[in-house]
């Protein structure tokens, strides 16, 4: 497509970027069909190729974000599917995070929204701040269908609703204790603890570890360690997101250059799409740019990293499994086959749910910032997973777990708590 | 952006109005179907003829045909053009508005009505897209053959704009031979059905004029299409030749012997060099041409056309084939084929051409194209409907050096007029649209095109409907 940028706007080098990516879209509109906000909303300013086009128009007259270019944007659920789409490789992803930097950095957001997007940055990335959101929320719940009449407060009542109903567990930084391998070692890795996750469902990690030292994998748990800034990263909100980048590097390379690692284990996809991308993140900063492209080429999806160590074939389970692929899996880091694989290996039937290739409406704080959209895809979502009748839901994000788990009372877990109760673990609590 | 083909003025009576109009569409229109902020206007500006831009004055995204009707009548009585639009995917600029118009796009109509296996029919909404008619019917065994490249987009009410083919036409037929009935509102409102259910309707066959008009006749809402049982098999088949001249040689002999695969693809080195680094589909690198030969039926039947075909294509001296030995790869052959226009975008811009030639032509066609495009020192990718002679040679160029667009866009200009002249047509599948309006004086006579006018005419006499484009703007009759 063509592009219309003078020699100055370039020297930026975020502008430049962008309009190389510009570049390689033609046009075709292929990614307006698997949009799964253009397949709810049918306008094309809510498809990629309309954002595309909405971006372009606003970066190339150098013109600050207005209140419609943020509408559109932030409806996308950077789920990636066009990315998967797009027969020209058009870089999306890069291409509506400028676009975020350059909102958050020239738009100036209604008061209510600047509140809520200010309050979650400040507390989802901390585990202690969340857990102790998520205990006032248990209290606040009574109030959510009063706060939807209000449409300022519509995610405040989307926050309330998504709150485990059940007992939240203390959190304990150290609720996992590596222990040596238990078999001859293989390997030595790092994983992520994460943010979120070891508050809602710190049992994920856990059945991570289990498996991975009975395997004769080493895990070490780097201290200091945070959140991988994914979170502020899709809020525009750069210099949060590169110094939570930062901060992860300098863990991960201290362990690389002490003890070596051969992966950087991540559980939840949405924080491994945005690892892998520390390289590119920090490409622009001489003094990170090597150490965060080591660190990215390291990342490795637990089933990616799991597919590797050619686990024996477990005998038949009689459970049938519906496993939804994380947009950040299977379009993020186009990981498609191994979970499935490790799942089948390890005895379980796999059913794959009609149109997996859309988003559940979870897409990190989406669900919060979006609840009407959310709530169509999370309906669609669970028909389809619902007709292929399975036993239990397995997936690799903790963010579709809790949105799909509040539309259906067909348990869902984690895929790597199936892998480690198949190879001699526990079973997951929530499966019959 | 290109200026060689001209738009029509902008009406003044209309652009004077502008405000008062989209008020009064905001009337009649829940406000999430209507677009009229300036910024959000501009992504509606083009289609896949990118070449091309014009903003239009305001968008209306219906989700009734009674809204449709309203909009329509509306724009009716106060003179003002209305573009339809589909998924806006057309090669030929076919839904890229102007500034007077109201762009009508059917987006938010997406729903299956309706599916028959007993009368093999589907009743669709038009903004349903060509490939979720096959996913719907899928589980009663069936499918819609009609399979445009851009499938996973299209919507039917743009395929039945420009009767759409694709590369299973050459067995299935094309749009019109698998549109059995419509519901379309005409430029006044009026709402009219035509066919239904049947093969054939009592009276005037309206629906072959609807089919292909480009939406200069009405605006087609619900669209009640043919369906196919699927064949018991399919197998795509890899034939690779030294030169385009023998493989385009080999389709004629295949075609003249009275074999109909399914479908019969043309790529040329280039083509396939593009889409096989895409879709890693295991085409040939090492062969200067390609044919997808896709032969369905039960084994016997595959095996049996098959053996047919291979000992035509030795005679061509074919270097190799290949049957695809899964599924999974049946599916990516498919896949690099389909993508083959947009993984072109990873190299070049580009502009694709459609002319149709007769069979025999296709050697000398695709020779003379190198000529034509070498001339103007730009480069060229074929990939395209070999069987019914439909061709697409993909111009590359540069879209930021306007010189080498408007290279590009002569040296299309050359090619087309070039199909025509050994007696082929201007478009086989993409619509006229803006792109090839000018050139329809080279295959139309003036009284041909005049009696094609006079049929407009008795839809739409005041040229509302997507008026810029199909008939040249000089020599038309005065509104």
């Amino acid at each position: 497509m063509q592009t219309n940028f003078t020699a100055e706007q370039l020297a930026d080098p975020h502008v430049a970027e962008s309009e190389k990516i510009l570049r390689r879209c033609v046009h075709c509109g292929f990614c307006t069909a698997t949009c799964p906000t253009y397949v709810t909303l049918g306008n094309e300013l809510d498809s990629p190729r309309g954002r595309i086009y909405l971006i372009k128009d606003m970066l190339e007259n150098g013109r600050p974000a207005d209140a419609e270019v943020v509408t559109h944007i932030d409806r996308c659920l950077s789920c990636l599917a066009c990315v998967t789409t797009c027969p020209s490789g058009v870089d999306y992803m890069h291409l509506v995070d400028h676009a975020r930097v350059h909102i958050e950095k020239t738009y100036k957001r209604p008061l209510m929204d600047r509140l809520i997007r200010q309050l979650l940055a400040t507390i989802l990335p901390y585990p202690k701040r969340f857990r102790a959101a998520l205990l006032l929320a248990k209290v606040g719940r009574p109030f959510a269908p009063l706060l939807k009449g209000f449409p300022a407060l519509k995610p405040v009542a989307a926050m309330l609703d998504l709150a485990p109903k059940g007992r939240i567990k203390a959190y304990d930084p150290n609720h996992v204790h590596p222990r040596p391998p238990e078999a001859k070692r293989r390997g030595r890795v790092a994983i992520l603890s994460g943010c979120a996750q070891p508050v809602l469902d710190p049992g994920i990690n856990e059945a991570a570890i289990r498996l991975l030292t009975r395997l004769g994998v080493e895990v070490v748990l780097p201290e200091g360690e945070g959140c991988c800034g994914a979170l502020v990263h899709h809020m525009g909100k750069e210099d949060p997101a590169l110094d939570f980048a930062r901060r992860n590097v300098n863990v991960w390379t201290r362990e690389i250059e002490n003890g070596g690692i051969d992966a950087i284990i991540i559980t939840a996809s949405g924080c491994g799409t945005t690892i892998k991308d520390y390289g590119h993140m920090l490409r622009l900063d001489p003094a990170y740019a090597d150490k965060a492209a080591r660190v990215s080429a390291l990342a490795k999806d637990i089933t990616e990293y799991l597919v590797t160590l050619e686990l024996p074939t477990a005998e038949a389970k009689g459970l049938t499994v519906a496993y939804h692929s994380a947009c950040s899996m299977q379009h993020g880091q186009k990981i498609t086959m191994a979970p499935k694989t490790l799942l089948k290996n390890a005895g379980f039937a796999v059913r794959d749910p009609a149109e997996g290739h859309l988003c559940c409406g979870s897409a990190g704080t989406y669900n919060i910032m979006q609840p009407e959209i959310s709530a169509q895809l999370k309906v669609r979502k669970v028909k389809n997973i619902e007709a292929t009748r399975p036993d239990v839901i397995a997936t690799g994000n903790i963010g579709c777990m809790t949105q799909i788990g509040t539309g259906t009372s067909i348990p869902i877990v984690h895929t790597v708590e199936l892998l480690d109760w198949a190879y001699g673990g526990p079973k997951p609590e929530n499966v019959a | 952006m290109s200026e060689a083909i001209k738009f029509l003025e902008p009406r003044k009576n209309v652009m004077s109005r502008r405000r008062a109009i989209i008020e009064d569409l905001a009337d009649l229109l829940p406000p999430e179907c209507l677009v009229h902020e300036p910024r959000e206007l501009v992504p509606f500006e083009t289609d896949a003829f990118v070449a091309y831009r014009r903003l239009p004055l305001a968008v209306a995204l219906p989700k009734t045909t009674e809204q449709v009707a309203a909009v329509m009548k509306y724009c009716h009585r106060y003179g003002v053009p209305v573009v339809p639009r589909g998924a806006g995917t057309s090669l030929s600029g076919g839904a890229i508005p102007q500034e007077d118009a109201v762009v009508l796009g059917l987006s938010k109509m997406s729903r299956i009505l309706d599916v028959d296996p007993a009368n093999r029919t589907a009743t669709v909404q038009a903004g349903v897209t060509n490939l979720s008619i096959s996913d719907a019917v899928s589980p009663e065994g069936f499918f819609y053959a009609p399979d445009p490249s851009s499938q996973l987009a299209c919507t039917i009410g743009g395929n039945i704009g420009m009767n759409s083919g694709g590369a299973h036409c050459l067995k299935y037929g094309v749009t019109t031979n698998n549109l059995l009935g419509v519901k379309m509102v005409l430029v006044d409102g009026t709402v009219i059905d035509l066919g239904g259910k049947h093969l054939d309707a009592a009276g005037y066959d309206l629906l072959g004029l609807v089919c292909g008009s480009e939406g200069q006749l009405g605006i087609v809402t619900e669209a009640t299409v043919r369906l196919i049982a699927k064949p018991e098999g399919a197998r795509p088949v890899l034939f690779g030749f030294d030169t385009s001249e023998q493989a385009g040689a080999c389709v004629a002999d295949v075609i003249g012997s009275g074999i109909i695969p399914v479908a019969i693809e043309f790529m040329d080195k280039p083509a396939i060099e593009i889409c096989e680094a895409f879709a890693h589909a295991g085409y040939p690198l090492d062969v200067g041409a390609l044919l997808i030969i896709e032969v369905e039926g039960s084994e016997a039947e595959m095996d049996a056309m098959l053996k047919s075909i291979v000992e035509i294509a030795n005679r061509h001296d074919v270097k190799t084939v290949r049957e695809s030995q899964s599924a999974t790869e049946a599916a990516l052959i498919w896949k690099g084929r389909k993508s083959a226009f947009g993984a072109t975008g990873r190299i070049a811009d580009y502009i694709c051409m459609d002319g149709t030639v007769p069979l025999g032509k296709l050697s000398y066609v695709l020779e003379k194209t190198s000529e034509i495009v070498e001339r103007f020192g730009l480069r060229v990718a074929n990939v395209f409907h070999a069987g019914d002679g439909n061709m697409h040679p993909l111009i590359l160029f540069n879209a930021n050096d306007p010189e080498d667009a408007a290279r590009a866009e002569e040296a299309g200009n050359e090619i087309l007029k070039l199909c025509v002249d050994v007696g082929g047509c201007l478009t086989g599948e993409h619509g006229v649209g803006i792109e090839k309006r000018d050139l329809m004086r080279h295959q139309y006579s003036d009284t041909d095109l005049n009696q094609q006018m006079a049929v407009r005419a008795a839809f739409d006499a005041d040229w509302l409907l997507n008026p810029s484009k199909v008939f040249p703007i000089e020599g038309r009759p005065a509104a």
